[in-house]
């Protein structure tokens, strides 16, 4: 049975939570410690994302296998409001934060695999993977 | 990719292990060139803190736990900025694009412009036109019509960036609409000004001077709208006079009737068109004079109208460190000896 888990994200405590339990997972998985913190990152921004724009929803993290390769996937989920313009959302520079990199664009730099599904007022599901070299 | 990381690892080690030696200068510029060699690989400031624990680890046994777990602090931190670092590059990538994409626009727009010479006896001409930026915001037209007379112009449309360059392609068309009997300038202006005001938005406008000049009666007629003043030489008094006639700016009423005047160039006189890029050039920070380009014009009389064009703006291209701040357009016809 591959490795599973669930944090509820409505604080910044969940937050830290999210990424602790990231970290660890991706540590036993075998990523070495730049792909951890990355992929700890990744984690960062999406439950941070929860907490400011859907105020709660879950990050779920799993070991993923395909035929030749391993790795790990974060799915973001919650029932808030939703991405109006996804593409917008995408580029490079429209972050609130403007120019420094990080956001969604940034999740899915750091990650190998991205994807979306957002829905106005029914919410937002974020999946991303990074795999094993 | 694994080889690359092996060399690089090596590389790094054999710097960090030199320098630990004998704290030379020349090791810390080993470095500095290495990181364009990262750069250029793509590695990332956090790969490069993380191989730079890794290194040092080897090198120093016996490291404290708390140094290396410091790093720890550091990769965290170090992930910003290699996000930014990205960002950075997709953005120039961007850019360069987009700087590619107004080329092919300034070259289209290039294309809008007279190219042929005038070669018409008795009449010498010259005209120079720089963009501030990519797009220019000027239009200058000239054209011999079938009678064998000289059409000129000169336009600036006021607003800026690419619309108000797009817009010059339609002046451009309507006047290539006109017949060769219509080349009366205060004609040409109302039909302009018509299909400006129809077809542009109402915080555009344009302005233009537009003149005609009959070699065989030596008869220069002109109009005006709203534009730059332009000078009228006289050779016999070595006086030069402001060239200027009232009318509404083209863009602004529907219906609109230009004055036209008109003077007799007698050999050696000439006209002078220009854009307010010319008069607007700023040198020490101040606007010049009107007075100081008419001083420039009257020390270069020997030479060829072109070369009278081409060395003035050399001269305030010059003065303003070759950074112009609006586009600049100067013609001159004059009338030869
Ligand atoms: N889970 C979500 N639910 C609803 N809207 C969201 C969600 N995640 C992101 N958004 C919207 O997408 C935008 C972009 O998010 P992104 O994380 O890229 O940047 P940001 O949060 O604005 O700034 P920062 O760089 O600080 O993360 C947000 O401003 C928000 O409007
Ligand atoms: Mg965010």
């Amino acid at each position: 049975m591959q490795v599973q888990t669930h944090v509820d994200i409505n604080s910044e405590w969940g937050i830290v939570a999210a990424r602790q339990a990231g970290r660890k997972l991706a540590r036993e998985i075998g990523f070495g410690s730049v792909d951890q913190a990355r992929i700890t990152t990744a984690i960062s921004e999406l439950a941070r994302n929860i907490y400011l724009y859907a105020n709660q929803g879950q990050i779920k993290i799993e070991e993923v296998a395909d035929s030749n390769k391993r790795g790990m996937k974060i799915i973001a989920s919650d029932e808030g409001p939703g991405i109006r313009d996804v593409r917008r959302v995408m580029e490079d520079g429209f972050t609130t934060s403007g120019g420094l990199g990080a956001g969604l664009p940034g999740v899915k730099r750091l990650m190998d695999e991205f994807d979306i599904d957002s829905e106005l007022d029914s919410g937002t599901v974020i999946t991303a993977v990074k795999w094993l070299r | 990719m694994e080889d690359m990381q092996v060399s690089m690892y090596q590389l790094y080690r054999d710097m960090l292990t030199s320098y630990l030696e004998d704290k030379s200068e020349h090791a810390l510029y080993h470095a500095q060139q290495f990181s364009k060699q990262m750069m250029e690989q793509d590695m990332s400031p956090e790969e490069t803190v993380s191989l730079h624990l890794s290194v040092f680890q080897d090198i120093a046994h016996d490291l404290p736990e708390e140094v290396k777990d410091s790093f720890d602090l550091l990769v965290e931190v170090m992930i910003g900025y290699g996000l930014a670092y990205r960002e950075h590059q997709s953005l120039r990538d961007r850019q360069q694009e987009l700087e590619s994409e107004l080329n092919v626009a300034a070259e289209m727009q290039r294309t809008l412009l007279p190219e042929r010479r005038i070669d018409l006896d008795g009449v010498d001409f010259g005209v120079v036109s720089v963009p501030a930026g990519k797009m220019s915001g000027d239009y200058y037209h000239y054209d011999l019509d079938e009678h064998g007379n000289l059409a000129i112009a000169v336009a600036d449309v006021i607003g800026k960036g690419v619309p108000a360059a797009m817009s010059m392609s339609m002046i451009k068309y309507a006047m290539d609409t006109l017949t060769n009997n219509q080349m009366q300038p205060g004609f040409v202006l109302e039909s302009l000004n018509r299909v400006v005001e129809r077809n542009i938005d109402e915080d555009m406008f344009i302005t233009m001077m537009y003149g005609v000049y009959h070699p065989d009666k030596h008869h220069f007629y002109f109009a005006s709208a709203g534009h730059e003043p332009g000078f009228f030489y006289h050779a016999s008094t070595d006086t030069f006079e402001t060239l200027e006639e009232k009318g509404l700016v083209l863009g602004v009423f529907p219906r609109v009737a230009y004055k036209e005047q008109s003077f007799e160039l007698s050999p050696g006189d000439f006209v002078v068109f220009l854009s307010d890029g010319v008069t607007e050039s700023r040198v020490d920070g101040e606007f010049i004079e009107r007075e100081q380009i008419t001083d420039m014009i009257r020390e270069r009389l020997h030479l060829s109208a072109q070369e009278i064009v081409d060395e003035i703006f050399q001269e305030l291209e010059k003065a303003q460190e070759f950074q112009l701040r609006d586009d600049f357009t100067l013609m001159l016809l004059r009338r030869e000896v």
